[in-house]
């Protein structure tokens, strides 16, 4: 190796974002280490998709820095740029709570979407791909092989020419993810990857993200509620409430912090120290 | 000993007669109010300037009934067929066997244009018809990459035709360039209109991008008109060169191309050249289109009508495909103005009016968005259609707004009711137009 | 200055005209999220129900001219109601589930149906009609012989918009159904769960902007003493435009920005040129979007994903 890995993927530093007179998100600073996975947890309208949407570019944030540092590249401030630059540039991918695939295009078309730049790029902008040039037809041939490698790691690759739309629920939260990893992304971001599985497919998307941080190297950041699946996998814990971060640290130092427990069962934390102590 | 179950519930129990006049009278009713003064009373401006009238009760009285007995027909008609999807109007066998004969119907169709100008030869309205016919199916297929593939509302889209149509008119009657010459130059001149046009207004969804369309159509419609000086204002421009064929006119005299070849001059020759001028163009669309389809950029285009959040997700420059799908629409809809041009000889403002924008926005509509043979098959049904109107020309476009009307209740996704996809592993499955977004702009 | 004074003043009446239309597109608009395209032709069919009320009316022999534009108020209002009442039934709600293009393209269908139902019915050729209301008031005279009149057509049509407009508001905010339209345009689903009748609700929204649309044809027919097939078109785009720059969704702003585009036009066509007045407003439609997409009055949308 020439370069160290830096530890930190990303800073975030007192981020906040308001919408009029609502402070969604209050001077949240944390950091995601480099392949790591870190999970950023709290209540329902704690504000963490708010700062999914501030890192990945749908909102602007109103104070704060995000600061990207890719291995062998240089630091991106992600609060400058917006919209599509932040997954072409930046390579930070992300998915959705609420699913967005492509429902009218098969399981390899949505794949194939994902790597649009570089077949652009091969493409020459369209116009030597329109007459046909052999590296053009090169190049397609290895967006459908890497298309191909993702749905057979996903066990999707029998249901490729099948419409996304079709596709059962778990599988389409599958795809989302797949589709996002043919980016090919420093950082992938997971808007509640498992929320509407059952246990085994939280399992098995615990599997999948594990892997996905070890053999692709990638480092993940996801918000989730299913706590089983948080424990399993996460490096780094990140907990918010009311806009604000009240933990930060291992999954098990954040399981056992009163603060925690107390947001998440709405009472205050004398409350949660006592019914923690008293053993029930 | 059991209860005996109703043998009818309340739901299953078709509405009687009594239900079906009482619908009738009160669409009757309703019909006498809305026709009493507009059909009942005819006024017209007199002969001293003021204005007359006169009565029509008759008129009205058997509108009414019309409308009393179409009402009970059309009831019948909803309890026979049952809730949507409970009888099938075509047999199984028969639809499976149009299935069947459906993979045939491109190839057929385009031997068939093929052979249109063999087969007719000496019909000249058919001929004037099948190329006024190509030409809607070309624009059809211009505007089908903005509305059918990428999802931008577009109601302006005869601005693009129009600036097609007078690049070319000014260019060939001010500096006598030739259509060859001037054809790629109206597509480059609509597509950079299309840019410019597009770079403002992409940013606006759906109902918002459809009425500034619509705006900027009538804006160029209007200033074609009062920009006499450039255009020719309403009296257009006349005296457009028609195209020749290397250079060659096809004309009756010594220099023109039946001479050249020994053949007796016919006027019809001219014809059946614009014929296939016309087919060449608009095959030329159809291969674009389908070679686009397949490209990084059609996928796009595509992508974007289903998501366009999901394409900003995945690091797709969102504007510059709009850009793209609407200069790609614009530089088709340049090349059909411009064949149009040399078609008639003659042009005026009064040929780019909203209702051909509308008009190819249904032939688009109603040929299921994204499919090209859908698109053909539309233009042919509407624009033939409109030709059964001929004698009737004020009846044309009020029948054609109960289509549109009838088109959209009963089919609103068109004729061809799914998607090809474009890249597979296995086999191309058709995705039914359920799944399909319409896009949002 | 005097000059100056005139344009206001009819820019003012031409602006209470595009209002009253507006109303009808942002009421619609807000309720349940389409352009209504066939509602510039209603305003034109409410032109003609007026024309044709009127000649009846004074050729059976009334005289009184207060009686007589009372009654055509009312009949007009009346049948041009249930015209809307009939479009929205026919087009709109078999759709209103649909895909977005599919009510779109229905409304532009409603909308050539309309407009060639009118030149069907009446002949393509202009109505005109005898000034029924006549005589002014010279407001100012200057030396160079141009004078400020304040017509009494023009009075009429600013009162009765300012009375249809208190009417209207009291409607929105006082009674039950201006409540139910309310409930509608925040959340259907919901208001139908609570009991509101969303298909009735959502035709009265049609009935009251057809309604008013018909005013204003009426106010139209006595400014310009004509009416023809085609103004609904023209006008319509123009009404459109008052509404967004207003406020998509704001009934005061849907007046405003008839107001404002009524001035517009009219200072456009005194100071500039007469030819281009139709590109001065739609260019100002593209602007408004462009730069300015909630309006003046409107709320800013923000997008969630």
């Amino acid at each position: 190796m020439s370069e160290p890995i830096p530890d930190t993927i990303l800073a975030v530093d007192h981020l906040s974002m308001r919408f009029g007179g609502i402070v969604a998100v209050n001077d949240l600073s944390f950091v995601a280490g480099t392949r790591q996975i870190t999970a950023l947890i709290g209540p329902n309208g704690a504000g963490k998709t708010t700062v999914f949407n501030c890192i990945t570019g749908f909102y602007k944030p109103t104070g704060g820095r995000l600061r990207l540092t890719r291995e062998g590249a240089a630091e991106i401030a992600l609060e400058r740029l917006n919209d599509f630059r932040i997954s072409k540039q930046a390579k930070v991918a992300r998915t959705f709570q609420n699913i967005r695939l492509f429902p009218g295009m098969t399981a390899l078309e949505n794949l194939m979407v994902a790597q649009h730049n570089a077949l652009m790029l091969a493409s020459g902008f369209t116009f030597l791909g329109l007459i046909g040039v052999p590296s053009y037809r090169a190049a397609e041939k290895r967006a459908i092989d890497l298309s191909k490698f993702w749905l057979q790691r996903i066990g999707l690759l029998d249901r490729a020419d099948d419409a996304a739309g079709n596709l059962p629920y778990g599988d389409q939260r599958r795809l989302e993810i797949a589709r996002a990893m043919c980016t090919e992304p420093a950082l992938l971001c997971l808007d509640e990857p498992a929320a509407g599985l059952n246990a085994r497919e939280s399992a098995s998307l615990s599997e999948l993200l594990l892997s996905i941080r070890n053999e692709q190297g990638t480092s993940i950041l996801l918000i989730e509620h299913d706590m089983s699946v948080v424990m399993e996998i996460s490096d780094h814990v990140v907990v918010m409430d009311y806009g604000v971060k009240i933990a930060e640290g291992s999954p098990q130092h954040v399981r056992d912090d009163p603060k925690v427990i107390a947001a998440y069962l709405g009472a205050d934390e004398e409350e949660a120290i006592a019914v923690m102590e008293s053993g029930t | 000993m059991t209860a005996a179950a109703p043998d009818k519930s309340p739901a299953t129990r078709a509405p009687g007669i009594p239900y079906i006049l009482k619908k009738a009278l009160i669409s009757a009713a309703v019909a006498l109010v809305l026709f009493s003064l507009m059909i009942g009373i005819r006024t017209e401006a007199g002969p001293t300037g003021q204005l007359i009238y006169w009565t029509r009760f008759g008129e009205l009285f058997s509108l009414v009934a019309a409308v009393f007995g179409g009402s009970i027909v059309i009831e019948l008609a909803r309890q026979w067929l049952g809730p949507p999807g409970t009888r099938q109007l075509i047999p199984s066998s028969v639809q499976s066997g149009l299935a069947f004969a459906g993979q045939f119907a491109a190839p057929a169709l385009l031997i068939f244009a093929l052979l249109v100008p063999v087969i007719f030869y000496n019909q000249r309205y058919i001929l004037d018809l099948s190329i006024l016919v190509l030409t809607y199916v070309m624009l059809g297929w211009g505007l089908n990459v903005v509305v059918g593939l990428a999802g931008l509302l577009d109601l302006g889209y005869v601005a693009f035709y129009a600036v097609g149509a007078y690049s070319y008119a000014l260019l060939a009657t001010s500096f006598g360039w030739s259509f060859w010459v001037c054809l790629p130059l109206a597509g480059i001149l609509a597509s950079l209109w299309g840019v410019m046009l597009g770079f403002p207004v992409l940013r606006l969804r759906g109902d918002y991008l459809a009425i500034v369309t619509l705006a900027f159509g009538e804006i160029i419609r209007l200033v074609i008109i009062n920009w006499a000086s450039l255009t020719g204002g309403p009296n257009g421009v006349s005296g457009i060169p028609r195209p020749t064929l290397f250079g060659i006119p096809l004309t009756p005299g010594e220099d023109g191309l039946a001479a050249k070849l020994g053949i007796p001059f016919s006027p019809t020759h001219r014809i059946v050249f614009l014929f296939y001028i016309i087919l060449a163009l608009a095959l030329l669309t159809n291969w674009v289109t389908i070679r686009l389809r397949r490209l990084p950029i059609g996928r796009a285009w595509e992508a974007l009508r289903e998501d366009e959040v999901a394409c900003r997700a995945l690091g797709i420059n969102t504007t510059t495909t709009k850009l793209t799908a609407f200069a790609t629409g614009a530089m088709f809809g340049g090349f059909a103005g411009a064949f149009f041009a040399t078609r008639q000889g003659f042009i005026s403002p009064e040929s780019f009016t909203f209702q051909e924008s509308a008009l190819v926005l249904a032939i688009v509509v109603l040929g299921g968005m994204g499919s090209q043979l859908g698109v053909a098959l539309a233009a042919i049904a509407m624009i033939g259609g409109f030709e059964l109107f001929r004698g009737l020309e004020q009846y044309r476009m009020l029948v054609f707004g109960v289509a549109m009307v009838l088109l959209m209740i009963w089919r609103p996704r068109g004729l061809i009711g799914h998607r090809a996809p474009t890249v597979y592993l296995k086999q191309a499955q058709a995705i039914s137009s359920d799944l399909v977004k319409e896009g949002h702009g | 200055m005097d000059y100056f004074a005139q344009q206001l003043i009819n820019g003012l009446v031409l602006g209470s005209v595009y209002g009253l239309i507006a109303i009808g597109y942002t009421m619609v608009y807000g309720i349940v999220g389409m352009i209504n395209f066939a509602h510039g032709d209603i305003f034109m069919i409410g032109g003609f129900i007026a024309m044709i009320s009127f000649l009846v009316l004074v050729s059976l022999g009334l005289t009184a001219v207060p009686v007589i534009l009372l009654l055509v108020l009312l009949v007009s209002m009346a049948i041009t109601a249930l015209y809307g009442w009939t479009v929205e039934r026919i087009a709109y709600r078999p759709l209103r589930h649909s895909f977005r293009l599919a009510p779109m393209l229905s409304a532009i269908g409603m909308s050539f149906v309309l407009s060639n139902f009118s030149q069907v019915a009446q002949g393509a050729r202009v109505k005109p009609v005898a000034p029924i209301i006549t005589g002014g008031y010279t407001l100012h005279e200057s030396g160079g012989g141009f004078a400020v009149r304040l017509s009494n057509i023009q009075i009429v049509v600013v009162l009765t918009t300012i009375v249809l407009l208190l009417l209207f508001t009291w409607i929105v905010t006082r009674t039950r159904l201006g409540r139910d339209m309310r409930a509608c345009e925040q959340d259907q689903t919901m208001a139908a769960l609570l009991g509101v009748d969303v298909d009735r609700t959502i035709s009265m929204t049609f009935v009251i902007g057809a309604a008013l649309a018909a005013v204003a044809g009426m106010m139209y027919l006595l400014y310009y003493g004509l009416v023809d097939f085609f103004m609904g078109f023209v006008a319509g785009i123009k009404a459109f435009t008052a509404a967004v720059l207003g406020g998509i969704g704001s009934l005061p702003g849907a007046m405003l920005g008839g107001l404002a585009i009524g001035l517009i036009e009219t200072m456009w066509s005194a100071y500039f040129s007469v030819e281009y007045k139709d590109v001065a407003a739609f260019s100002i439609l593209i602007v408004v979007l462009i730069f300015m997409p909630t309006g003046l009055l409107g709320r800013p949308e923000i997008e969630k994903v």
